[in-house]
């Protein structure tokens, strides 16, 4: 039982994971929290289901699509909502962010109605399979491999590419950046290009696992790895995979351990990251930026 | 929504031309969830008043006008709208709400002004607890929950069972408490008691812990969108028990979403059901009447319930021989014996509909009413 709890934490926490990565990397570039993210995640997992519904692409086809589809979306709610306010405070960009998530969830109740719809599942990823006393589904297992693969794929776009330097760059100090003669324009834009696909392809797994997509979907999942990206240090994308994965653990190990806490788990997960912040204020990776004056 | 509003309004208009010279029009109203969460039962609720209306549009020899308000499935709306049916459109009776949140705002509207209201699919004690004026076409969770306890128990045999409730809905809270009460009273056991949050989407945690208890049957009355997921992980989790609901989770998503994981799933509901296989004459006359004035959709529980609350309204102007409110509302409480598609209808002393529970399983992705549970 305590293994089934062990896989059950593992996917979850390698979703939570998987969309603060998007948040971490926005952030850690632009200093902006992209609340939308959430709903991009939603957006992904629909453009699947109608990729497979309305226009009869099979289920791989349609995976690709949607996450090309929502990384364009990514860029041009950039070119719109976030581009224009590059030199305004911060405050008002992180304002433009909590209108377009608001903006896209309406939309979306508006054009694909509220109800809740099924989701497409592969026979493959859903077959049972026994390991010792414990049940397992492929997905189980595909989800965490699935995450870790794209982190790596992740740090060497960042650490071993020239854009990846651009965008570090850009982290530090956007004008010099820009005298060194870096279109930072174009790099911004490829970080939501990438950050977006990030939240489509953990919206499609979340899908996958959760099967049933609604306008809301992206809220609660977006809010905790939000959290989850925080606790690991935002900016940091080792920490927001971490951050994810110990959110994950904590859900679920509460409910393991603490059967009669169970209608109250957010409250006790939340209690534990706030206790660990107390200690380490910018979360187990990130560093402590000093203002220079 | 306007349009629907002026359509009513249009044919208000042409009832009351045609007979205003005869006799003044009795005016009631209605306030269901047309938009928002709720709008799936509302609507149908809705066509169910306006089918009894076309059936039986007259009473004491004058016509009976319907005005209908949106209720947006908002308590603050759902007020708002009673205000406005008795203020601005002057009604001496009101049918409403699906949602017992939805009835209890409304309600208090409708007691300060003396006005009889029915509800329709509002199942928590407290919308007519300590009410003069508020009755309800449906029963009450205890009830429904003691229906559910005694299926499980005497019908199934089922001794072990374990809840599984979203503590943050008083209508699930209520309905798990009264099934747990009455299954323990019967000599059942209760393995395992687990919770979740509204807005949850992993059950896991909770589902491999009721597994390890080892229940015959796992009771969850959740809404459906959080019911189809649960059965989902269930299976994938290797769970063997029977899962059971309540009337919320009356809806053909549900085995559209859970697919091969809704086999075998049992609910409670009111006793109607299209394909039922023993129809009373009545409820036979209601579903050929809704065919024929709804050909693309079948009727449901909601559609009977709605069409139930306006039979109530008629039979007590009849028995009371006046439109004025207290007189109907004496006449409502007197409700005994009255036909209808959902049985033989009596009104106890706290203003609830007495039925039969029904129960449901789904076999090969269909729904099936196995039949009723009769209480002792």
């Amino acid at each position: 039982m305590f293994l089934q709890q062990f896989f059950n934490a593992l996917t979850l926490g390698s979703l939570y994971g998987l969309i603060a990565i998007g948040y971490t990397m926005v952030y850690g570039i632009l200093r902006l929290i992209n609340f939308a993210h959430g709903d991009m995640l939603m957006l992904g997992a629909y453009f699947v289901f109608f990729g497979s519904a309305i226009f009869r692409l099979p289920w791989g086809a349609a995976v690709a699509a949607a996450i090309v589809a929502v990384s364009f979306l990514g860029v041009l709610v950039d070119r719109v909502a976030y581009r224009p306010l590059r030199a305004a405070p911060r405050i008002s960009a992180l304002i433009s962010a909590i209108a377009v998530s608001f903006f896209i969830e309406s939309l979306a109740v508006v054009l694909f109605t509220g109800l809740p719809r099924p989701v497409y599942q592969p026979d493959w990823l859903i077959t049972p399979f026994e390991v010792g006393s414990s049940r397992l589904i492929p997905l189980t297992l595909a989800v965490p491999a699935v995450s870790l693969a794209l982190v790596l794929a992740l740090l060497w776009v960042v650490y071993r590419t020239k854009p990846g330097l651009a965008m570090r760059g850009i982290s530090r100090d956007i004008e010099t950046t820009r005298l060194l003669g870096v279109r930072v324009d174009r790099i911004i834009a490829m970080t939501f290009g990438i950050g977006t696909a990030l939240a489509a392809a953990s919206g499609i797994m979340w899908a996958l696992r959760y099967p049933q997509i609604q306008p809301y979907m992206g809220v609660f999942p977006g809010m905790k790895a939000f959290i989850a990206a925080v606790f690991g240090g935002i900016g940091s994308i080792p920490g927001a995979m971490l951050g994810g994965l110990c959110l994950g653990f904590i859900e679920i190990m509460v409910i393991a351990f603490f059967p009669l806490l169970s209608g109250y788990r957010d409250a006790f997960a939340f209690i534990l990251l706030v206790a660990v912040l107390l200690v380490r204020p910018a979360g187990l990776f990130g560093q402590v930026q000093e203002d220079k004056i | 929504m306007k349009a629907l509003r002026m359509m009513c309004g249009l044919f208000a208009f042409i009832a009351f031309a045609g007979t205003a010279l005869a006799a003044e029009p009795i005016k009631l109203g209605v306030y269901l969830p047309l938009t928002g969460d709720n709008a799936f039962g509302g609507q149908l609720e809705l066509e169910g008043v306006q089918l009894a209306h076309q059936q039986f549009p007259e009473v004491l020899g004058r016509p009976v006008t319907i005005s209908v308000v949106d209720n947006k499935s908002d308590k603050v709306e759902a007020a708002n709208a009673v205000s406005r049916l008795i203020e601005n459109d002057k009604v001496v009776g009101i049918i409403g709400t699906y949602g017992s949140s939805l009835a209890m705002a409304g309600g208090e509207v409708a007691e300060r002004a003396g006005i009889p209201m029915i509800g329709t699919s509002c199942t928590n004690p407290l919308v007519t607890q300590g009410k003069k004026y508020s009755f309800r076409a449906c029963f009450i969770d205890p009830y429904q929950g003691a229906g559910a306890a005694a299926f499980a128990f005497k019908n199934r045999g089922y001794r072990k069972a374990a809840l599984l409730t979203d503590i943050s809905n008083d209508y699930a809270v209520g309905l798990s408490n009264f099934f747990r009460r009455s299954f323990l009273n019967l000599g059942g056991e209760i393995v395992s008691i687990m919770n979740y949050q509204a807005g949850d989407q992993d059950y896991t945690a909770q589902l491999t812990e009721i597994i390890s208890k080892n229940p015959d049957v796992v009771f969850m009355p959740a809404y459906f969108a959080q019911g189809s997921i649960i059965m989902k992980q269930a299976r994938e989790l290797g769970g063997k028990f029977v899962l059971m609901g309540g009337d919320a989770m009356d809806n053909p998503d549900t085995v559209k979403i859970a697919g091969k994981a809704a086999e075998g799933f049992l609910q409670t509901t009111f006793p109607y059901s299209v394909n039922m296989p023993k129809m009373s004459p009545e409820a036979k006359a209601f579903t050929d009447a809704w065919k024929a004035a709804y050909p693309q959709k079948d009727p449901n529980v909601n559609a009977a319930l709605g069409y139930n609350s306006y039979l109530m309204f008629i039979d007590a102007f009849k028995r009371a021989g006046t439109d004025d409110p207290e007189a109907v509302t004496s006449a409502l409480a007197a409700t005994k014996n009255l036909s209808t598609p959902l049985g033989v209808l009596t009104l106890n002393e706290t203003h609830d509909a007495e039925m039969p529970v029904g129960i449901i399983e789904i076999r090969d992705g269909k729904s099936v009413y196995l039949g009723e549970v009769v209480l002792d």
